[in-house]
C-alpha cells in the first residue's frame, strides 16, 4: 500500500526521505563501486518488467480475487539488494510522478516502505539465509513466501507508524494495525507464491542467469555492513518519526501549544494533544468573528457570554458568524480561482 | 480498458504535452521542480483541520494547468487513480471525531467531517500537483533537472531507461495477456500458468536488455551515459520561482478566504443596516 501526500506531515514526510535519500546515496555508490557497465541497461529493462507484470494477474483460488508479484524481492534476487533498491525506486518515482500513486512528498515513505524493507532487510536478512546456495523448490517457495511476508508486514507496520506520526488521520494505531496487517500478510503469502514460481521457472528455463546473479550478489559488499546499515535507518526514521509524533505539524504545534498553556493547564496528554489544533483554531476565530453583528444589543447568546471568559470560548461552542465568514469566503475564493483559470484557459485557445 | 492501460495512456499523454511550446513548458525544469516541492510542502503544512485557508492554494495548479495546456480529463484520471487509498482512510474521520466544529444556522459540522475535507483538498491538490510537473518539463527535462540539484546520476539514469521501456514492455504484457484471454476462454489464469506467461516476458527483458547493451557498446558506451540536459536559467524563471513562493508564504500566513469572506458578510450586513434604517 502507497503511503499518500494527504495523510503526511511535513516532519515525517522530510524524515522519511532523508531516511531514504541516504539509502539512495549509499546504493548508488555502491553500484559505482562495482562498475558493471551491463547493468545500466539491465536494471532499466527490468524496471519496465515489473511494471509490465503488474498487468497480469493469476486467479487466487476458490477467493474470486487475483495477486501478481510485487517486484523488489524478484529484483534484489536478480540484481542484488542495492541495484534493485534503485530500480523499486524508480519504479516507485514514475508511479508518483505519472499516476500520482502517493504523491511527491510520500515518496521518500514509499521507497523506504516498499524498496528499502524488502531489498535490504528482508532479502539479505529473511531470504537468502532461507534460501541457501540450493535451489530446491520447497526451500526456493519457503523462502520467498516468509520473505515476501516479512518484508510486506514491514511495510504495513511503518504505514501506521507514518499515519500515526504525522496525525492527520484519527485512525487509532491499534485498529489501524488490525485492518492493515492480516491483508498485507495474505498479500505477502500470495507475493511470495509468484515470485517463488518465477523463480523456479527461470531456474528451469535458464539456470545460469540465477547462478550469475546469486554469485554477483555475494561478491558485492554485504553481509554485515548491509545489516547494520538498514537497522540504522529503521533505528533513525524511528526515532525521527518518534519526534514527528511529538510534535505533529511542527510550528503550528508548537503555536498551539504556547497559547493554549495561558489559557487552559493541560488536563490529560492524549485529551490535550487532541484539542490543541482545536483550541489554536477557536482561540484564534473570534478575532476574525462578525465584527459586531447587531450594534447596541447585549450579549445575550451563549456564544456571546461565553467569548467573556476565554476558557469557556475555547469549547465547544460554535461561533457560527466565524463559519458563515469562512464558508463564504471559501465559495468566493474558488469562484475566484476558478474564473482565472478559465480565463486564462480561453485567452490561450483565442491566441 | 483496465487501469493501467489507461493509466499508460495518459502517460502517453504527458509526454506529449510536455514536448509543446507554451508558457509552463519554456520555464526551466528546475524552476518547477522547486515551485513544486514549495507547494506541497506549503499544502501540507496545514492544520489538519483548515480547509478554507486551503483553497486560494487551488489557483496554483489552475494556473499551471492552464500555462501547460494540460487538459481537465488527465487530471480527473490521475485523481481517480490516486484517491481511493487517501479517502478509505480520511473516511474513518467523520466517524472517529464527531465533536461539532462549523455551525451554519441548525447545521453543525464534525471535527471529522472538516479535517475529511481537508484530506479531500489535499489530494486533489497535491495529486494534480505532480501530474502538471510533468506535463510541464517531461521525463528528460525533469531527470535533467534532479542531476542538476544533486541527485546521483545512477538513479536518474535508471529513470530515463525505465521511462523509455515502460511502454515496449507493457504493451508485450497487455498483448501477452490478451493472447491467454483469447485461447482460454472461460478458463482463468493458474499459478503455474502466471510462472510461465511473465517468465517468457521476464526472458524477452533479459535478452532485449543485451541487446540494447550490445548496441550501446557499438556507440561508444563507457559506463556513463551522456546527456544534453539543454537548461538554462533565464530571469523569467528567477519571477517564476520567486512568485510562487511569495504567494504561498502569503496563503500560509494570511487565512484570505476569511478575510474575503469576513468583508463581504461585513458590507452585506451594512448594506443591510442602512436600509433598515
Amino acid at each position: 500500500m502507497h503511503m499518500a501526500d494527504a495523510l503526511l506531515s511535513p516532519a515525517t514526510g522530510a524524515a522519511m526521505w532523508l531516511a531514504s535519500g541516504g539509502v539512495m546515496a549509499w546504493s548508488s555508490r555502491q553500484l559505482r563501486e562495482r562498475a558493471d557497465d551491463r547493468l545500466v541497461p539491465l536494471m532499466g529493462m527490468l524496471g519496465a518488467f515489473v511494471f509490465a507484470a503488474q498487468m497480469i494477474n493469476f486467479s487466487i483460488p476458490g477467493t474470486g480475487s487475483s495477486g501478481h508479484i510485487g517486484g523488489g524481492l524478484l529484483l534484489a534476487v536478480l540484481l542484488g539488494p542495492h541495484a534493485a533498491f534503485v530500480v523499486v525506486a524508480s519504479v516507485l518515482t514514475v508511479e508518483a510522478l505519472f499516476f500520482a500513486d502517493g504523491g511527491l512528498l510520500a515518496l521518500g515513505a514509499n521507497l523506504f516502505n516498499l524498496g528499502v524493507l524488502p531489498c535490504l532487510v528482508a532479502y539479505p536478512l529473511v531470504f537468502r539465509p532461507l534460501a541457501g546456495a540450493a535451489t530446491t523448490p520447497r526451500r526456493t517457495t519457503f523462502a520467498a513466501v516468509v520473505a515476501a511476508v516479512v518484508g510486506l508486514q514491514l511495510g504495513a507496520l511503518a504505514v501506521v507508524l507514518q499515519t500515526v506520526a504525522s496525525g492527520i488521520s484519527n485512525l487509532p494505531p491499534g485498529a489501524f494495525l488490525a485492518l492493515m496487517l492480516p491483508i498485507h500478510g495474505a498479500i505477502g503469502v500470495v507475493e511470495g507464491l509468484a515470485t517463488a514460481a518465477l523463480l523456479l521457472f527461470l531456474h528451469r528455463a535458464r539456470p545460469e542467469l540465477l547462478d550469475a546473479a546469486q554469485s554477483g550478489a555475494a561478491r558485492a559488499p554485504m553481509r554485515r555492513g548491509l545489516a547494520a546499515g538498514a537497522l540504522a535507518t529503521l533505528l533513525v526514521s524511528g526515532v525521527l518519526s518518534w519526534f514527528a509524533s511529538s510534535q505533529p505539524d511542527g510550528l503550528e504545534w508548537s503555536l498551539a501549544h504556547a497559547a493554549e498553556g495561558e489559557v487552559l493547564p493541560p488536563s490529560s496528554p492524549g485529551l490535550h494533544t487532541r484539542l490543541a489544533a482545536l483550541q489554536q483554531r477557536t482561540a484564534w476565530l473570534p478575532g476574525y468573528g462578525w465584527p459586531a453583528a447587531e450594534p447596541g444589543t447585549a450579549p445575550a447568546t451563549a456564544a456571546d457570554a461565553a467569548a467573556a471568559t476565554p476558557k469557556a470560548a475555547v469549547w465547544p461552542e460554535v461561533d457560527a458568524t466565524t463559519s458563515l465568514a469562512g464558508v463564504a469566503g471559501g465559495a468566493l475564493t474558488l469562484v475566484l480561482v476558478t474564473a482565472i483559470a478559465l480565463g486564462l484557459r480561453r485567452r490561450r485557445t483565442r491566441a | 480498458m483496465s487501469r493501467l492501460e489507461a493509466a499508460l495512456q495518459d502517460l502517453r499523454t504527458l509526454d506529449t504535452l510536455a514536448t509543446r511550446d507554451n508558457a509552463l513548458t519554456r520555464r526551466d525544469a528546475r524552476a518547477q521542480l522547486l515551485v513544486t516541492l514549495g507547494f506541497l510542502v506549503t499544502v501540507v503544512s496545514f492544520d489538519r483541520y483548515r480547509v478554507a485557508a486551503l483553497l486560494p492554494l487551488v489557483l496554483f495548479p489552475a494556473v499551471l494547468a492552464a500555462w501547460g495546456e494540460v487538459p481537465g480529463r488527465t487530471l480527473w484520471r490521475a485523481l481517480a487513480l490516486a484517491a481511493p487509498l487517501a479517502l478509505m482512510v480520511g473516511l474513518f474521520n467523520p466517524l472517529l471525531d464527531r465533536t461539532p466544529m462549523l455551525g451554519l444556522g441548525a447545521l453543525q459540522i464534525s471535527g471529522g467531517w472538516v479535517s475529511f475535507s481537508s484530506i479531500v483538498l489535499r489530494v486533489a491538490l497535491t495529486v494534480s500537483a505532480a501530474v502538471i510537473l510533468v506535463a510541464g518539463c517531461g521525463m528528460p527535462g525533469l531527470c535533467a533537472a534532479m542531476v542538476r540539484l544533486g541527485v546521483p546520476s545512477v538513479f536518474t539514469v535508471q529513470l530515463l531507461f525505465l521511462h523509455r521501456y515502460l511502454f515496449v514492455l507493457s504493451g508485450e504484457a497487455l498483448r501477452l495477456g490478451s493472447a491467454y484471454r483469447l485461447r482460454a476462454g472461460a478458463r482463468r489464469l493458474d499459478l503455474a500458468l502466471y510462472a510461465s506467461l511473465t517468465g517468457q516476458l521476464l526472458l524477452r527483458a533479459l535478452a532485449r536488455a543485451q541487446r540494447v547493451h550490445q548496441a550501446m557498446l557499438a556507440r561508444g558506451f563507457d559506463g556513463e551515459l551522456r546527456t544534453l540536459d539543454g537548461l538554462r536559467w533565464q530571469p523569467a524563471d528567477t519571477l517564476f520561482v520567486t512568485g510562487w513562493l511569495a504567494f504561498f508564504v502569503l496563503v500560509r500566513s494570511v487565512d484570505l478566504p476569511l478575510a474575503l469572506g469576513r468583508l463581504v458578510t461585513g458590507v452585506l450586513v451594512g448594506l443591510l443596516a442602512g436600509l433598515g434604517t
